[in-house]
């Protein structure tokens, strides 16, 4: 055993002697930090690192097998799931890896924000890790891409439409981006070189910039309420800290990374094989137009966003919108880079990461179950409830036809089924005239398109009287409020009918 | 960290040791001349990169400065007889430009409307918000879109939803019998009209109306 000992000690040495890296990565590793950051809220730039490598060798083994062609690129996906073993499992820790990424790259970023750790010295650290955020988001698009099937077919379309409204040079972009004049195998080449080795040799650089600066500055020392960041003055209070109360980062602080990393990937590893791989969808086939195409997770939001903004306003908000953002994150080191770091005395910053953070949140759930989109089957798959048939007369039952058969489920749930485009029609009656339904019906409005040629008269009144019975429960009808003070004396018409 | 700036510097003294100069004053004569000299190649593989430039940036940007009208050429879409009057019909095609590694990607749906006679409109099967696959639903008379609920009437004017314009149309004509389109590229606000002036509007859904902002939840009406 000593005999061995002694072997690899000379080995080492050997290499040692003409690499000469030995020593300063010990060094490196052992250098002391303020004891005060050996915290579990600076574990996840660590976390993000490590997920990087997953996603490096990840990639790289899925693209032992998978076809970067337009024409194979779905069948070696189905290949890579089906016939390659493990190959789903491959396939899924990439999906989730890459989920994970993006998720932890976000919380790094409020941590270090809410920290105050992108003040002097650290900003261009920030301004960095802006950068990296922007690749990480480049990474999940164009690896959506890469996964070419229906959503990856049509999100193009979605991504080269919005390039279009770039004033002037959109028409030129919108070819560099495809590659050529239509979403074809250009189009993937071009993703997957992005993908493959502009992104990630830009991304890797960047984050060793990023961690070279961490190790060259300093961790950021825990904050505390009224101790001001001075530029003066600061870096010699932190080496007086790191003097005071340093610590060997390995391994007194590195433990909680290295802890933290092995659950992150533990994490991934359990989503990956409880729910599998993402995809693929339909086949990248145009012509199936059957689909409704929705962009990745990290992306719902942006899709939500694009479904709400008023027509008017949407050239103007996708392009200044996402300009005043990046700009504020890149600029927000600059014009603040010096005073308080702790959150309990910066209100604003803490109030921000809160509206944001609900803001990306709702989108985000809005964009999972799309309420804006008509449901394209809802006609011929939800009945309308035999309840609202009940004690109707034939002609609102010819209605009710009119109704299913005319579409308005795609957009209007009757009985808790059909779209939420436009407002629930069972109590359509109960705030609405037979007049105000006949309106809105023939000349649409609102958000509605206008009938009046899709339907004949007798469709109209069969439909119009049915949808007079639909008041809920116990409502009353709508009644104009003018013919009331004209004859008062007369009692509304309709029969009470509820269902 | 310091280790790390230390080590280069340790090699340099000892290579500088090894290889003692021959004496010190023809080493400071000879500087200004290798400064130049070095200079001057800076000089030269600038010009080379810039040689080189020419052609990496021809190559990038190849697509993006090709004329798009090169691309659109004129599909036959079949003979007259198969589209029935007063009917609007989903028709594929391949587009004209593809490479043979375009798979599936090459074949590019479209909706044929024939209002009359010899009267076509030739719908494009994008969204002309942002593109994605709007449906014809024949019973309403509405193409819909399933990304972000925009919605057109038969005759591919706006009628509901996020979109600014109208569907997107292809130019058509009709050869022997037979319908013909000029069709090639995928068809975006770049290289179509931004907004078209509706074509008949209903009472009560005027211009005005339709520029404001809407309630756009599920549950209100205006
Ligand atoms: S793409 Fe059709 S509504 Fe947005």
């Amino acid at each position: 055993m000593p005999e061995l000992k002694r072997r690899s000690i000379e080995v080492y040495n050997w290499f040692e002697q003409r690499l000469g890296l030995g020593g300063p990565v010990i060094e490196m590793a052992e250098h002391e930090v303020p004891s005060n950051t050996a915290s579990w809220w600076y574990v996840f730039g660590s976390a993000a690192t490590v997920i990087l490598v997953l996603q490096v060798m990840t990639g790289i083994l899925l693209a032992l097998v998978y076809a970067p062609t337009a024409g194979h690129a779905w069948n070696s996906l189905e290949f890579l799931d089906h016939n390659v073993k493990l190959g789903w499992f491959l396939r899924a820790m990439h999906g989730w890896g890459s989920d994970f990424m993006v998720a932890i790259v976000l919380i790094h970023m409020a941590q270090v924000f809410l920290f105050g750790a992108y003040k002097f010295p650290r900003e261009l650290t920030w301004i960095i890790g802006v950068f990296l955020l922007l690749l990480t988001l480049g990474m999940a698009f164009t690896g959506q891409v890469l996964r070419f099937d229906q959503d990856a077919y049509w999100g193009l379309g979605i991504g080269a439409s919005i390039v279009s409204r770039i004033p002037w040079i959109g028409g030129p972009l919108v070819n560099l981006m495809l590659g050529g004049p239509i979403i074809a195998g250009p189009t993937l080449s071009r993703f997957f070189t992005l993908h493959v080795f502009v992104i990630p040799g830009i991304l890797l650089a960047m984050v060793g910039l990023h961690i070279w600066m961490v190790l060259r500055l300093g961790i950021n020392d825990w904050p505390m309420p009224g101790r001001l960041v001075n530029k003066k003055t600061y870096v010699r209070e932190y080496h007086q800290l790191t003097e005071k109360s340093g610590i060997p980062f390995v391994p007194d602080a590195a433990w909680k990374d290295s802890l933290f990393a092995a659950a992150i990937m533990l994490a991934v590893m359990a989503c990956a094989l409880w729910f599998g791989p993402f995809g693929p969808t339909g086949q990248p086939d145009p012509t199936i137009i059957q689909t409704a195409p929705k962009p990745d997770f990290a992306f719902l939001w942006i899709y939500a966003v694009l479904a709400y903004l008023p027509p008017s306003l949407e050239t103007p908000v996708l392009f200044i919108a996402p300009v005043l953002g990046i700009g504020a994150m890149l600029l927000l080191p600059l014009v603040s880079a010096e005073g308080e770091k702790h959150w309990s005395r910066r209100p604003v910053a803490v109030l921000m990461v809160a509206v944001i953070a609900v803001i990306l949140g709702a989108f985000t759930r809005l964009g999972m179950y799309t309420p804006w989109s008509p449901v394209m089957n809802a006609w011929t798959s939800d009945p309308v409830p035999t309840a609202y048939l009940k004690d109707r007369t034939p002609l609102e039952r010819e209605g009710a036809l009119v109704l299913q058969n005319k579409q308005c489920r795609n957009c209007h749930s009757i009985g808790g089924a059909g779209g939420m485009r436009g407002p629930a029609l069972d109590s359509v009656a109960s705030h609405m005239t037979e007049d105000q339904i006949i309106r809105q019906v023939l000349q649409g409005g609102g958000n509605m398109p206008a009938y009046g040629n899709a339907l004949s008269p007798s469709e109209t009144t069969a439909l119009v009287r049915f949808l007079t019975t639909l008041r809920g429960n116990d409502l009353a009808p709508a009644v104009d409020a003018s013919q009331r003070l004209t004859s008062s004396s007369e009692p509304p018409a309709a029969p009470a009918k509820g269902h | 960290m310091t280790p790390n700036e230390q080590t280069p510097n340790d090699q340099v003294t000892t290579t500088e040791s090894a290889t003692t100069p021959a004496s010190a004053p023809d080493k400071s004569a000879g500087h200004s001349r290798r400064v130049f000299l070095f200079k001057l190649s800076l000089l030269v593989n600038g010009a080379v990169g810039a040689v080189l430039a020419v052609p990496i940036l021809g190559y990038l940007l190849g697509p993006a400065l090709k004329k798009s009208s090169s691309d659109n050429s004129w599909i036959n879409l079949g003979p007259l007889n198969d589209f029935p009057e007063g009917e609007t019909r989903l028709v594929n095609f391949r587009n004209p430009v593809t490479t043979s590694w375009d798979g599936q990607t090459g074949d590019i749906p479209c909706w044929v409307r024939r209002v009359s006679g010899n009267t076509f409109q030739v719908f494009a099967i994008n969204c002309a918000h942002l593109g994605c696959p709007v449906r014809w639903f024949a019973q309403s008379k509405l193409f819909m879109c399933p990304c972000h609920g925009g919605a057109y009437y038969e005759d591919g004017s706006r009628a509901s939803g996020p979109p600014e314009r109208g569907l997107f149309e292809y130019e058509y004509k009709i050869v022997s019998g037979s319908l013909v389109i000029s069709a090639g590229k995928m068809p975006t606000l770049a290289n179509q009209a931004k907004s078209e002036s509706p074509l008949i509007q209903l009472e009560g859904t005027s211009a005005a109306t339709e520029t404001l902002p809407k309630p756009r939840c599920s549950s209100c009406q205006s």
